[in-house]
Formats: C-alpha cells, structure tokens, sequence
C-alpha cells in the first residue's frame, strides 16, 4: 500500500525515462529510451493518487487495471503488478513502448489537471522488462477445458496476437497464419528496432506458442488457402481476420516512379524486417550516406523513417507535412526524439512533382507552401494553397509516409463485404463479418489506427467468437 | 493436436486431410528440392515441394522464397505445377547474391521461405493463335500461360531465343505445346541466327496474323516486343518482374507505371497490356541497386566460389 499522504504524493515530479544522447543514438538502431531504474519506478509508482474512478483506465482501449497494477510496483512487487496488466492487455512490454499514452491513460490522470500526469505507460514498460527474466521461465497452461473446436487467425499482428491469447486461454485450438516469414506484423515490418526491439515481439510469440497457439508463416489466406477451405478442409469453427492496412498509400503526383523514393513501409521493411541495417544483410537498401532525405506525412510512421534515414548515414533529413506541428498526427515524444536527432521540419508545404535526372534517380522536388483554412470532417483545419508560392528543395531521396490502405489480399474472398476504403464491414457489436463465423478486428476494419486499439479488437472478436463457438 | 492445421502438411492435397491417423505422424514438411537440374550455364531447373502451392496454382502466378535463413526475398514465376505430386516447377538464373544462394541448394535441401501462388492469374480464354516469344530465362515465365493456352484450344506458336547454343532452355517442352516454334539464337550456334524480335518481325512480314502476344524476358526484350505489335494492333501481355520485397502489396517496390496509372505489379499483376507498359522507366528501376549489388557481390566472392564448386 502506498502510505505516503495524497498532498506530498502530488509533490513528486513526474520522472523523465532515460535515453541515449541524440548524437549516440544517431549512430545505432539500439533502443531509444532506456527504461527505468527500479527506484526511479518506485518513486513515479508513488505519485498515483489511487483513485477509485479510475479514469486513466477508463480511457483504456482494453481498461487496464491500472491504479491497481501501480500499487503493486509500490508494494515492490513487480510481478503483481505485469500480473495484474497481463488480464487485460496481453502486450505490457509492447504497448508500454507504442501505445499514445498522452492521448489516452495519461490524457485523463487526475494529477495531469495541475501537473504532470503519472507516467503510466513508462511504468507499464517497467513492470514488464523488469519480470522479463521471471516470466521466461514461467511456462502457462491453459486450465479451461478443451472445446475441441479450431479457430484460425489470419495475420499475426497485434490483433491477431490478442486474439489468440484469449481463444487459447479460453480451450481452443488456434492457428495463427502469417504470410510474412515472421510473426508480429507490423510490429516486426514497421516499428523500428530503436523503439520496440524485435526481441520483445519474440518472447510475446513464444509466450502464445507456449499456451498451445500454432504459428504457420507463408501461408496467405485467400492464396494459399481460402477462407472456404479453413472451414471446409481445415475442420475450423471460426476465423478472425487481423490482415492489418499495409498497403502503402502513394501521393499521386508525377515522378514517383523515380529512384530513391520509397513508401515508408518499402523502408522500414527493408530495414527492420530484412534487416538491411546489419552489414551481413543481402537485401539491400538505397545508400543514404551524405544523402538529402524529405519524408512526407506527420505520422509516427514519418517520425520512424525519417529516424531510420538518419541511422542509415543521410546528412540531412527533412519531414515535410502540410500542415503544422500542431495537427501532426505523431506522438509527441517521437515529434521531440526526431527533432533532437536533427530532423528539420517543413510545415505547411505540400509536393506538387518529384523531378529525376537523365538516369531516373530522384533530384528535388517542386512544392507549395500552404496555409489553414476551415476545419475539415476530421476537426483539423484544412490546408489551403497560397497561390505563387512554389519552390524547389533539392533531394536525393523520399519516403512517403502518408498512411497505408486495406490490406488488398482478401478483396476477392466470396462472402467478405467492403467499404468503401476496402476495410472489412463487420457488425459493431460482435465484429462479425458478413460471412457467418468470420470475424474481423482491428487495422483491417479501422483504417490505420494504434497496436492498442488493434490489441483490444482483437480481445473484443475472442469473446464474440467464444459466444459463436458455444452456440453454434 | 491434430496435424491438419499445418498447410504444408503433404496428406492434404488429396481428401485424405480427413484420415486423422494418417495425419498425425505428419510433421512438418518444408520446401525440399526433390530435383535440381542445371539446364544451362548458371541457370537452374528445381522441382520444390510446395503442395499447397502447386494445388492453388493458376498459370502466371509466381511465389517469393528466401533460400536461406539470411536471405532476401525473391519473387519467381512458376514454371508448372504437378498437383498430385505437391510440386512446383522454377527456372533460376543465379546471378545476384539470393539466387546464387539458391543456386547453391542440392537435391535434399530445403528451401527456408516460400510463399505462394501470389499475383493475378494469366487471362485464359480461346483466343485463336497466340504467339509466345521467350528470351532467356523469361521463356520458362512464359511456359505455364503457353500450355494452358494450348490446353484451352488455341494454336500455339512459340519463339524461343537465347545468347547462344549453350543458354538455349525449355526446347522440348515447348516443342511438344508448340503447333509451330522458331528457336533463335544470338551468335547463330543454335538454330537460326537472330533476335526473337527480327524473327517476330519477320512473320509479320510474311503476312501472318495473330489473335494474342505473350511476351516474357528481358525488359528490352519486352519493349521491342511490344513496339513491333502495336503496329500490327496484336494485344500483347507482357509478364513483368520487377524488383520486389514482400511480394503482397505492402512495400510498393515493386510499381511501375501502366496506363499512366502507378500500379503494384506483385498484387495488381504481374502481367499487364503490354502497349501501356512505361519500360523506361521500369528499366531505371530495376537498376537501381545495381552498385550497391556489385559492392555486396565484390564482399561474398567466397560464398560464390563456393556456390560454383557445388554446383560443378
């Protein structure tokens, strides 16, 4: 129990988690942030005020227990309290690190109203890196009866990893199918090493593999196997679809088909999934020693591969966004990491044609600046063209990082119905698709969205499918 | 656990998937090289197991596989298919770094990765005549799309053309689809002396007309096709292959320009109308890491060197 009275727990500022000095971290893809010391857990664990409306968990996706997970880091048990995460999110160490806690959890902290807001997701990290090595050894088994039944999931992202957690959990047999040749999505393909190491994702799947959940890579439903045949051939009950949006959006202005520009995902894949970083690697990555980069978008996909780009030697970097810092849609400290590392921001600027050499390669890019205008449908204010005000920035290099589509994949799957983003129309409440026993959740259904909300779809579709499964 | 959740699990290719006891003592298959066969200087012939592959696959569809742990990804058009056996058939020309890895499997090994069929099928319909013009190793990407043409009823003429009598592949296979073939080589050691494109003009020439062109090979190769039929308004597909990672939408490497339109060969082709292809720039791209290649290859002279001794 926290014993130190609510008025000097208001007291304690908020700690600052360490992190490599930005001309070090430059130089490596090692992580970014380095975590907290167990005293400095301690003392930020300290500062929640226990409230028993619990609003940070409110704000949740998956309503994390949170006071109650933090009361236990006070009491010095960590295990409690990843313990206590772990009923609700499968994914501590994973979303201690991505999630947008500013936005969600932290956004509601009462102590957020006079002074800086418990720093809830740093904690959630703690409690998960700091019983990493316990919880290794600590094999779970499933104590529900088996029901015999087979449910398949259809990629292996965040989504599909909550999923099967809970469906596993719950006695069922559960196949993931993943079409890369590695499990965790986009956490593996699109966050970066030097902000979610790989490792962790790792030690998530084996988690899941131990519970008794199969992992199938190269297998691309739709392709290799239909979704008919799961239930015809493969004897499966229900099936959830957490195929993600990995189609990269492109801007649509002349001469993107020149060399040295990439999609940001055609970046971080070379470079987080093949590994292209590592000097042993063979795939291969555009040299971008000394080179002038601009990536396009405001996202924390930009804010990764412009990072990226500086990590692989470019002199400078530029993310170019059309409308300002404020509407940027990036985390906040990802805006601030990237900026310490030397990223130069161009606002309000909009590329209107990329221009290449006789030889194809990419040389500048013509573009205009802009100015706000009214609120658009999303709320934010829309950029407006200030005629005559075009300019040329010279660039070796883009990236374009301006969302992603639907993954295309299963368009053709009878039975599936679309909107008109090509996300899947399933019913609100249970997820269901419009194919009996096929459920969707997350990216797939959303549009581009967060690890957590992914995460708590995918929690959502087990309990829908668990229902499915009893009734049917 | 039963076994048929595995899909690479050979029993369920026939109905037998039902057959509980069979399947149990499965374990997981990989993709083993059941053969190898060096069908010229540098390029080879492999029958991989891959049975839900080869049960899926419609002709034009390729598959991406890493042969190694290390690999990078390599997209490959399917030769043919034997869905009985579980098999599917690649035409590989080492030449960079992955496919010189490949290159370096024996009959036995097992391929790390292989994700398939990926990418649209071959439009199949009765035609009329169709004729195949295959350069190099586009003449195996042309293959499939060939037989099940002929299969389909149309009258088969084919070109076949490589550098000389020694990288001259795939005649008899295309000698028993083929209602009539023309072999060419560049030098003349084989056949008659020629580019594919001389003898393609030729026919023209001669007066002969033709329903369809189906055109793989090199991308000039393509390009000059394409630039001869378009006088004769003969529809013409061409099978592209550019650079690729994932090979399932995701990275966009792989565009190129079609219509005007930016298109994602791997899920939106990889055969288009070959008269709205942009080869000019395809052709840039798919140079583009042609240094950073040639600097990687200088590195692993040893892994070649030790590729080549097995392969003598």
């Amino acid at each position: 129990m926290n014993e130190i009275p609510l008025k000097d727990r208001m007291k304690i500022p908020r700690h600052t988690m360490g992190a490599q000095a930005p001309e070090v971290r430059v130089g490596n893809f090692k992580e970014v942030n380095l975590g907290y010391s167990p005293e400095m857990a301690l003392e930020e664990a300290q500062r929640c005020l226990e409230c028993k409306d619990a609003p940070c968990s409110q704000s949740c996706p998956v309503h994390v227990r949170i006071p109650q997970f933090i009361t236990r880091i006070v009491a010095g048990d960590n295990l409690g309290a990843v313990d206590t995460i772990l009923q609700d999110n499968l994914l501590p160490a994973v979303c201690g690190r991505v999630c947008p806690q500013e936005t969600l959890c932290e956004s509601k902290c009462v102590l957020g109203k006079k002074g800086k807001p418990v720093a809830i997701g740093n904690l959630e990290r703690f409690s998960a890196d700091s019983t990493a090595e316990i919880r290794k050894e600590r094999v779970e088994k499933v104590t529900a009866k088996p029901t015999g039944k087979k449910v398949a999931l259809i990629g292996s992202g965040p989504a599909s990893l909550a999923c099967a957690g809970d469906l596993a959990r719950m006695g069922n047999e559960v196949t993931v199918y993943e079409a890369l040749h590695a499990y965790g999505g986009v956490l593996v393909f699109g966050i970066p090493e030097f902000r979610l190491p790989k490792s962790i994702v790792e030690f998530e799947v084996r988690s899941l593999q131990q519970l008794g959940v199969r992992f199938e890579k190269n297998v691309i439903i739709g392709k290799t196997i239909t979704i008919n045949e799961l239930f015809k051939d493969y004897g499966v009950s229900a099936i959830f679809i957490g195929a993600g949006a990995g189609l990269p959006n492109f801007l649509g202005i002349p001469g993107e088909e020149l060399i040295g520009i990439y999609s940001a995902n055609e970046l971080l894949t070379r470079v987080n999934l093949m590994k292209a970083y590592q000097k042993e690697a063979i795939t291969p990555v555009l040299d971008f020693k000394g080179k002038a980069v601009a990536v396009f978008g405001g996202g924390n996909t930009a804010m990764d591969s412009a990072r990226t780009a500086l990590r692989m030697g470019a002199a400078k970097v530029y993310i170019i966004y059309r409308r300002t810092a404020e509407e940027m849609p990036a985390r906040r400290e990802e805006v601030v990491h990237a900026e310490e590392e030397g990223v130069e921001f161009a606002f309000l600027a909009s590329p209107l044609e990329f221009i290449g050499d006789d030889k194809g390669w990419l040389k500048s890019v013509r573009l205009q600046c802009m100015e706000l205008g009214e609120p658009d449908a999303s709320g934010r204010r829309r950029p407006v063209v200030i005629e005559g005000s075009e300019y040329v920035l010279d660039i070796n290099m883009a990236v374009i990082a301006i969302g992603n589509g639907a993954n295309p994949l299963l368009r053709d799957s009878p039975g599936l119905e679309f909107t008109n983003r090509y996300t899947l129309e399933v019913n609100p409440e249970t997820l269901e698709t419009t194919t009996p026993g096929v459920f969707a959740g997350g990216d797939i259904v959303t549009g581009g969205a967060t690890v957590i909300s992914a995460m708590g779809a995918g929690r959502r579709a087990a309990r829908s499918i668990n229902q499915y499964l009893l009734s049917h | 656990m039963s076994a048929n959740c595995f899909p690479e699990s050979l029993n369920l290719i026939t109905d037998s998937a039902t057959d509980e006891s069979k399947l149990t003592v499965q374990v997981r298959s990989m993709y083993e090289i059941v053969e190898k066969t060096k069908i010229a200087p540098d390029i080879f012939q492999f029958k991989v197991s891959a049975p839900l592959v080869a049960r899926k696959f419609q002709a034009g569809q390729f598959i991406v596989l890493r042969p190694l742990e290390t690999s990078e990804r390599i997209p490959l058009t399917i030769m043919k298919a034997d869905k009985q056996a579980g098999t599917i058939t690649l035409v590989v020309k080492a030449i960079g770094l992955s496919t010189l890895q490949l290159a370096g499997l024996k009959q036995g090994d097992q391929i790390y990765d292989l994700l398939g069929p990926l990418g649209h099928r071959s439009e199949i319909g009765k035609f009329g005549t169709v004729l195949i013009v295959g350069g190099g190793v586009g003449t195996a990407v042309s293959y499939a799309v060939a037989e099940t043409l002929k299969a389909a009823g149309n009258r088969i003429i084919s070109i076949i053309g490589a550098r000389d009598k020694d990288f001259m592949i795939l005649e008899d296979d295309f000698r028993k689809i083929s209602d009539e073939i023309f072999v060419l080589t560049d030098d003349g050691s084989y056949g008659k002396k020629g580019f594919v494109t001389e003898e393609l003009k030729e026919l023209y020439l001669e007066g002969r007309k033709f329903d369809r062109v189906i055109a793989a090979g090199p991308l000039p190769m393509m390009r000059a096709v394409v630039n001869i039929t378009r006088e004769y308004n003969t529809p013409t597909i061409v099978s592209l292959n550019p650079i690729m990672v994932d090979g399932i939408g995701m990275c966009g490497g792989c565009r190129a320009v079609v219509d005007g339109r930016i298109v994602f060969v791997c899920v939106d082709g990889p055969e288009f109308d070959g008269h709205k292809v942009d080869f000019d720039s395809l052709m840039r791209r798919n140079n583009a890491y042609r240094d950073i290649e040639a600097r990687k290859e200088h590195d692993c002279k040893i892994d070649k060197q030790i590729a080549a001794e097995q392969n003598a």
